[in-house]
């Protein structure tokens, strides 16, 4: 199989590979870039754990191949904090208890950044709603919502 | 056989033309071959894991600009590369085609519709493809381009059964076309599945034109219970030209349950989706009405 050359930027960092025509992007972040905080879970697009920001947008990474990213933006969890300054949505969800296991939070918040981009006023409904392709095994997702709500009132006072 | 969904096993040359033209150009050179179109790879990658569906060339269409638009001048022209979430954004899609609207937002999660495209869903063909009603009743066309010369076919004439549809292998739907809506007219979709972001077990669309308490002209199609979305003719026979009210309604909603054929599945069996049915089509039948400016 020819490889590719693709250019692309991580965490507003450039990066150049060389990829094959098949590989997924969740296996060049995880295993090339070692940017492990993205998580394989279904690798069928049902559980969002392999969430990555593209072009500042939700996609599983999953069901990505790492050629088609050439020339994107690509966030993952590693890219949210500020140097030691988490981002608020990562306070939010230490704050509310949110985290149990960890294998789920990394896309959850992800998502849940984007979320509050689209909509910083929505209600309990419109978050769960938003965040459905993001399953959680471990909190019964009070505590993610509660986080996520709780972000949204302090970005708005803030 | 077990699967490995973390790598992706089987080889293929890829392709990410930047122009039409040279996607065509590619096309028509392996047409004889294993060739694909890549949208969002939602519903592709995931047979290319799962059943090993095999792919010798890849042609990925979503940077090519020209596929990138939505025009809202005179009903709406949807480009081959536009995601599903772009699509929900536009005011005039929830505003004057509100089954598309609902159906869109139905599928699956944000991340998903971030990646997925209505062509992809049409392509694809599943009996339950949630754009796939919505579009039958609002008389949508496909533009389908190829190095040939291009030709447009009704959704409604596109799809023939579980993943079959009449595209020919050097082709590619480079636009989805609705036309204009009447103000006097009105819609619904409505789907029923195990979970919001499952699969349905039914959906559905309807549309219909008011004139004053008469009920002008319908549609009603049925999805996941048939080998394709199917209209339920005999249902929209009854409603059309008659003066509505609740009992005719009921009618039509029963009448649409008999001419259903589902099948028992995973998802349910078949009595409960024809009694399903029923219920779904009388609500939406009453939604729609109401969203025409009718009354009961
Ligand atoms: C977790 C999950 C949940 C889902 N939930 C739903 C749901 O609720 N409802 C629903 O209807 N679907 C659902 N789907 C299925 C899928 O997301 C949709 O069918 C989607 O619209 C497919 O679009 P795509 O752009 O990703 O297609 P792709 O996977 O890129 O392509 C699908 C097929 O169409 C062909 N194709 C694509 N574009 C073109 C083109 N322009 N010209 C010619 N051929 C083309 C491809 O070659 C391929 O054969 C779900 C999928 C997943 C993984
Ligand atoms: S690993 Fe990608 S959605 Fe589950
Ligand atoms: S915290 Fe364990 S899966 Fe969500």
């Amino acid at each position: 199989m020819k490889k590719i050359e693709i250019e692309f930027t991580i965490n507003g960092k450039k990066r150049r590979l060389s990829v094959k025509p098949n590989d997924l992007l969740i296996n060049i972040i995880r295993n090339d870039l070692f940017l492990t905080g993205s998580k394989y879970g279904c690798g069928i697009g049902e559980c969002g754990a392999c969430t990555v920001l593209l072009n500042g947008e939700p996609v599983l990474s999953c069901l990505t191949l790492a050629a088609t990213v050439d020339g994107k933006e690509i966030t993952t969890i590693e890219g949210l904090a500020i140097g030691d300054e988490l981002h608020p949505m990562q306070k939010a969800f230490l704050k509310n208890g949110a985290v149990q296991c960890g294998f789920c939070t990394p896309g959850m918040i992800l998502t849940a950044t984007a979320l509050l981009k689209e909509n910083p006023n929505s209600t309990e409904d419109e978050i769960r709603d938003y965040m459905r392709g993001n399953l959680c095994r471990c909190t019964g997702y009070i505590q993610i919502v509660k986080a996520i709500k709780s972000c949204e009132n302090n970005l708005e006072t803030s | 056989m077990s699967t490995n969904t973390k790598i992706l096993t089987q080889e293929f040359e890829y392709f990410a033309p930047k122009t039409l033209e040279e996607t065509l150009g590619l096309l028509c050179k392996y047409k004889d071959k294993n060739t694909k179109i890549l949208a969002g790879g939602t519903d592709l990658l995931v047979k290319m894991k799962t059943i090993n569906l095999n792919v010798d060339y890849l042609i990925n269409i979503k940077d090519i600009s020209e596929l990138n638009f939505i025009n809202t001048d005179g009903g709406l022209k949807i480009g081959a590369a536009v995601p599903l979430s772009h699509i929900e954004r536009v005011g005039k899609v929830k505003e004057k085609y509100p089954a598309l609207y609902e159906g869109i937002k139905s599928m699956a999660a944000i991340a998903i519709r971030n990646m997925a495209t209505i062509p992809g869903n049409i392509c694809n063909a599943s009996p339950a493809g949630d754009t796939i009603p919505p579009l039958i009743v609002y008389s949508a066309e496909l533009k389908l381009v190829s190095k040939r010369g291009e030709r447009t076919v009704q959704v409604e004439d596109f799809i023939t059964g579980v993943g079959k549809t009449i595209i020919k292998a050097d082709e590619l739907v480079t636009q989805v076309n609705i036309p204009e809506i009447n103000n006097n007219s009105g819609s619904a979709f409505s789907k029923k599945s195990r979970v919001k972001a499952d699969i349905a077990k039914i959906n559905l669309a309807i549309w219909l034109e008011r004139d004053g308490n008469f009920c002008k002209y319908c549609k009603i199609v049925l999805g996941s219970v048939f080998i394709k979305a199917v209209r339920a003719k005999k249902a929209e026979d009854l409603l059309r030209e008659q003066i509505v009210n609740d009992d005719l309604f009921i009618k039509v909603a029963k009448k649409a349950s008999e001419e259903i054929k589902p099948i028992d599945d995973v998802r349910s069996i078949a009595e409960y989706r024809t009694d399903l049915a029923q219920v779904m089509v009388e609500d939406s039948l009453k939604l729609a009405w109401g969203r025409a400016g009718g009354e009961l």
